[in-house]
């Protein structure tokens, strides 16, 4: 194996392909080539980082260098100062925008332990990283028992937002007696805020593809369906790669590893309806027929995808699959609070210093998230509230900042989880703002199915735009609250149900403000 | 196989199979829950909310139209909570609703009206978010009112599920989700076959059929015009239901009593053209069976069933019987034999028919129909609209004297009366096919294998001299196509049909449960008219359509014999492809033949 005296991890995502990364690796390349540095310096893409660095971030080792922002005319400058001579360009780097070193805790990350390490378009990279060993063993050395009693006490949790426990939910439609059953990926992130997932996919697909694996073994599936956003082309154009890889490595296909088992993984994009991120309307969808949900029962596990028992899982849940089997449950437990086990991947935006991307124990509070995850508040402003978990979530004032993130602990302030998104707001921000954005949101989203979600997503737009304009009253207030509350009863799925954890969050927080812009 | 379970229903204890619903266990129990989208016909959409329920174990309340019953289920239909959240809900759909109660066609019939009186409804409470949309009149049969629709599904349910019609869809999201046609081409360019099981499982006045009431009423009130009117089997059995008499009251004297005051100028009945259809059909039977004819012949009366097969078997249109339907063999002596007989000229002649039936506006204006020179039938009125002018020249109905109908093309048979129930053609066809068959009378009439709401019915008749007949009758649209694949698979494989004869009708009940009838439709009263107009069969002096002695006389006077060049002419009619995206005519399907 080649030596290399340094390698320059860069950035290979839709943010730095958008900045024109392709055409500066180009001009790095040549700048190397001339410095005849070729053989010194390797150059890896890889996936995401971590850390969410603007334009075209590089990761420069050993020594442990990040860059954010660069652009061509760096190029020169980077070559002779930091790659001959080994004097870092200070003004590029990303801990002397902010005094903020990003935590890069890698020892501490079960689904982003690959991410920004290894070239995610190679299944070689993630072999050497042990990969696939967790699938060879589930295949081989398990029995479907055994995988579902692994999972289940490693207490994982479903990550798209409802936590409902992984194992328990395979272990429904494990024992099932039906010619078909179906594995199928939740990769439709439409929680705004949310994209973790995408950076799970475009950093590690195979992982994803070996807990799909894994899941399918368990529950006895030869098919697999991932049901992906279109907007994710990059994740597309990844997956498929994978799929491609592993069939021609017979990781996937049929009779793999000699053990009978066949499996088939494909790919289905989305046309961007946020239902759709709703188990039984993706199912439907997936189908081929409108995004409508389902009613349950039958849950999927029972009567999924062409009424055949169907596990729907998240891209993050599946991604956790791996490290349980080859690493094993006792290893995740390490993780987290003992009801809420393992890591959470979480993206954090707004007003911080770095909004990106972190991976943290369940139960780490708010406030660390966002002062060391996310370099804390941007410059000059101050915490006013955080929308957590996307527009399904609740908004949390500063005294909430010390609350635990996870399933269990959020529930106690009748607050979610969800997808794990951070929206961080500053002091000038709006609550009726915010409120008014969440709630144009539903209205748009709403799939019309059930009266209680479309005319009463349309009456709380009508009032909180009112109330923006100041027109409205405190009455108002009220009825946006009583109609919420019906929705929440009587909606047919959790779309409908979902306004009512804005709206009575930035009430109960914020009243004051609803107050002064009603007195108008 | 169901299991009984122990459900506990506002603390009554019920014992009920577990493949019932909430809803299905607290109505068998005379337990009522609130309900808006619900229909016990169809399968539930589960779009208003409105028949939540707490059910112990469950933080949220369940919709009890769409959750089975569990052991031990506890359930419990009225609480504070709920009363609170089905009023909030019905106020939501009210506020996008266009409320327009004192002139809307579903008036006092409207689900959601007395829904929101009887819960205590604040109109006022939230504000309106109806957009106005445009109204889809292009349809012949049936208009439709978006700005009146609350998104229930039913429609859509009874199109794509009961019918496999297919025109109808729900479209676009959220607010702006509505029941579309594909493209939002209107139902008229539509696969819409105007059956109008729409209009009647509709719980508001969205959709309806297309009035013609001031037209008639202008004919009328018009000393130049001769208005003749006809009334189809079906109208005797359910005009007593709306105005206080026993559901399934049989009113045939009061109906032309009715008809009378109104001011119609001649009195007649459809019956009469059924008995004559069955001659005419049962010869192109009997001829087809013993010339070894294209089989199975298929009934043509329902002008649903017929635009059905037009768009989706118009390759089995040569099974179709080219005789035309009981109302326009009417509308077409109506202009020729009667105008001669009672010397009018045909010009001045109105003619009405009284349909049970949204399709028969669609079939009057079929423009082959009109082998008299003019269009055979003028206009058609539903039962409901019929209804309307009852009430609108004040009649008091149910006390009104029994009057007879006009003599001439009003003598019926039971065989005639029939017609308006499934599986009633195809009992007074055998009646008379047997006859011209053996020259003998058919003595066991009632031929119950036939009768009664089983969608797919068979039966098998000894004919003597000529063997087993083999027949089928189908009700309901998907009913019809199990039986139209069948004919086709048969065809395609061994050349022959499992069948010789079939009755289909487009309506779920046939006739009795028609897309014109009156509101409430629903299979339980379908089933009671039904066998209100057997009833009537078994009450008339004759029931085989070939002891009428008024159609021995139109043959003797005017048209020769069944199946003559003249009755050929006037009384057969030809079929055309139709696309299946647009309902438009694409060519013919078979040809006209005179």
């Amino acid at each position: 194996m080649k030596y290399y005296r340094s390698h320059i991890l860069v950035s290979m995502n839709e943010t730095s392909i958008a900045a024109g990364v392709q055409n500066f690796l180009q001009n790095l390349r040549s700048e190397l080539a001339k410095a005849e540095l070729s053989t010194e310096i390797n150059i890896l893409e890889t996936g995401p980082l971590g850390f969410f660095g603007r334009g075209i971030c590089l990761t420069v080792y050993p020594e442990n260098v990040n860059y954010e922002s660069v652009k061509a005319e760096d190029i020169a400058e980077l070559v002779s100062e930091h790659f001959l001579k080994g004097r870092p360009v200070k003004r590029l780097m990303l801990d002397s925008v902010n005094k903020f070193n990003p935590n890069f805790n890698y020892a501490n990350r079960i689904v982003l332990r690959n991410s920004g390490i290894i070239d995610p378009e190679k299944i070689d990279d993630y072999i050497g990283a042990g990969g696939y060993v967790a699938w060879e063993k589930a295949l081989t050395q398990m029995q479907p028992a055994d995988i579902i009693t692994e999972v289940k006490k490693s207490g994982l949790r479903g990550r798209g937002g409802a936590g409902f426990p992984a194992g328990m939910k395979w272990s429904f439609t494990a024992p099932l007696d039906a010619p078909q059953k179906y594995v199928v990926v939740n990769a439709d992130e439409g929680e705004p805020g949310t994209f973790k997932d995408r950076l799970i996919m475009e950093g590690d697909p195979h992982q994803l593809l070996e807990g799909i694996m894994i899941c399918a073994r368990a529950i006895g599936a030869t098919i697999a369906y991932i049901y992906i956003r279109g907007e994710y082309k990059l994740c597309i154009s990844r997956l498929e790669l994978a799929i491609k890889q592993a069939k021609e490595y017979g990781i996937l296909g049929t009779n793999i590893f000699d053990s009978g088992f066949d499996l088939d993984i494909m790919i289905k994009i989305g046309a961007g309806a946020y239902v759709c991120g709703e188990e039984t309307a993706l199912i439907e969808s997936l189908e081929g027929n409108r995004g409508n949900p389902r009613w349950k029962p039958p849950f999927p596990g029972v009567k999924g995808l062409w009424q055949a028992p169907t596990v729907v899982n998240n891209v993050e849940t599946l991604a956790n699959v791996p490290f349980i089997i080859s690493e094993g449950a006792d290893e995740f437990l390490k993780h987290g609070t003992p009801e809420c086990t393992g890591t959470k991947v979480f993206t954090i935006l707004g007003d911080v210093a770095h909004p990106g991307l972190c991976e943290v124990d369940m139960g780490t509070t708010l406030r660390t998230i966002i002062n060391e995850y996310a370099g804390g508040m941007k410059k000059g402003f101050r915490f006013k509230a955080a929308l957590v978990g996307g527009a399904a979530g609740v908004i949390l004032p500063d005294r909430m900042l010390d609350v635990k993130m996870d399933f269990a602990s959020l529930n106690q302030y009748a607050a979610v989880l969800g997808s794990g998104a951070i929206l961080v707001m500053n002091e000038h921000q709006s609550i009726v703002d915010m409120l008014w954005s969440i709630l144009r949101f539903f209205r748009h989203e709403s799939c019309g199915k059930c009266s209680p979600c479309k005319n009463g997503t349309q009456q709380l737009y009508r009032l909180i735009t009112k109330i923006k304009k100041g027109e409205g009253t405190m009455d108002d207030v009220d009825l946006m609250q009583t109609i919420a509350e019906t929705m929440f009863n009587t909606s047919f799925c959790a779309l409908g149900q979902s306004p009512i954890m804005a709206i009575r969050s930035a009430i109960e927080n914020f009243r004051d403000e609803f107050i002064a812009i009603t007195n108008k | 196989m169901a299991k009984m379970v122990n459900v506990f229903l506002d603390g009554h204890h019920l014992e009920v199979p577990d493949t019932m619903t909430i809803i299905e266990a607290a109505d068998k129990h005379g337990i009522h829950i609130p309900r808006l989208c619900y229909h016990p016909d169809l399968p539930p959409t589960a779009n208003c909310g409105v028949c939540v329920v707490e059910v112990s174990g469950n933080p949220t309340p369940k919709r009890a139209c769409c959750t089975p019953v569990t052991e031990g289920m506890k359930i419990i239909t009225n609480t504070n909570k709920l009363r609170s959240y089905r009023k909030t809900l019905v106020e939501l759909i009210l506020s996008n609703h266009e409320v327009v109660c004192p002139t809307c066609v579903a008036n006092n019939k409207c689900e959601l009206q007395t829904l929101a009186n009887n819960l205590g409804v604040d109109p006022d409470s939230l504000p309106c978010i109806l957009e106005k949309q445009p109204v889809d009149k292009t349809s012949l049969s049936i208009i439709r009112d978006v700005n009146k629709c609350i998104a229930c599904g039913r429609c859509i349910t009874v199109c794509n599920d009961v019918q496999t019609v297919y025109a109808l869809t729900m479209s676009d999201r959220g607010i702006d989700s509505h029941v579309d046609t594909a493209f939002s081409n209107g139902m008229a360019n539509s696969p819409c076959v105007n059956c109008g099981q729409c209009t009647v499982y509709c719980p508001t006045g969205a959709l309806r059929e297309r009035s013609e009431v001031d037209a008639v009423w202008e004919a009328i009130l018009d000393p130049d015009k001769h208005v003749v009117v006809q009334e189809a089997p079906a109208i005797r059995v359910s005009l007593g239901e709306e105005f206080g008499m026993p559901f399934g009251s049989v009113t045939a004297k009061k109906m032309y009593a009715a008809l009378r005051k109104i001011g119609f100028d001649s009195i007649m009945d459809t019956n009469f053209t059924a008995d004559l259809t069955i001659l005419e059909e049962g010869t192109e039977l009997v001829t087809r069976l013993t010339t070894g004819g294209k089989l199975p012949l298929v009934t043509s009366c329902s002008p649903g069933w017929i635009k059905f097969m037009e768009t989706y078997y118009p390759d089995l249109a040569d099974c179709i019987s080219t005789a035309k339907s009981p109302m326009s063999m009417f509308g077409v002596l109506a202009k020729t034999y009667y105008a001669e007989e009672r010397a009018i000229d045909p010009a001045k002649i109105v003619s009405v028919a009284v349909m049970p039936c949204t399709a028969k506006k669609f079939e009057a204006r079929r423009p082959e129909l009109r082998d008299s020179g003019y269009q055979d039938t003028d206009f058609v009125l539903t039962t409901r609209e019929f209804i309307h002018m009852i009430k609108e020249a004040g009649i008091d109905f149910k006390n009104l004297k029994d009057e007879d109908a006009d003599e001439g093309m009003s003598f019926y048979t039971g065989a005639g009366t029939i017609f308006g129930a499934t599986g009633g053609v195809m009992e007074a066809a055998i009646r008379s096919a047997y006859t011209l068959v053996t020259g003998t009378e058919l003595e066991a009439i009632d031929i119950q294998a036939v009768r009664g709401l089983e969608g797919v019915k068979e039966a098998t008749v000894n004919v003597p001299g000529f063997g087993d007949l083999r027949v089928v009758v189908a009700h309901g649209l998907s009913n019809a196509r199990k039986v139209m694949d069948r004919v086709r698979e048969g065809l395609a494989k061994t050349g022959e049909s499992p069948w010789h004869f079939v009755e289909i009708m487009a309506c779920p009940g046939g006739c009795v449960g028609g897309g014109g009838q009156p509101y409430g439709n629903d299979m339980a009263s379908r089933a009671r008219r039904g066998l209100s107009l057997y009833e009537e069969d078994k009450s008339l002096p004759v029931r085989k359509s070939h002891h009428n002695p008024e159609v021995t006389r139109i043959y003797e006077k005017f048209l020769g014999s069944p199946n003559s060049p003249l009755a050929t002419k006037l009384l057969h009619t030809h079929y055309f492809k139709r696309s299946v995206y647009t309902g438009q005519v694409t060519g013919e399907a078979t040809h006209k033949h005179h």
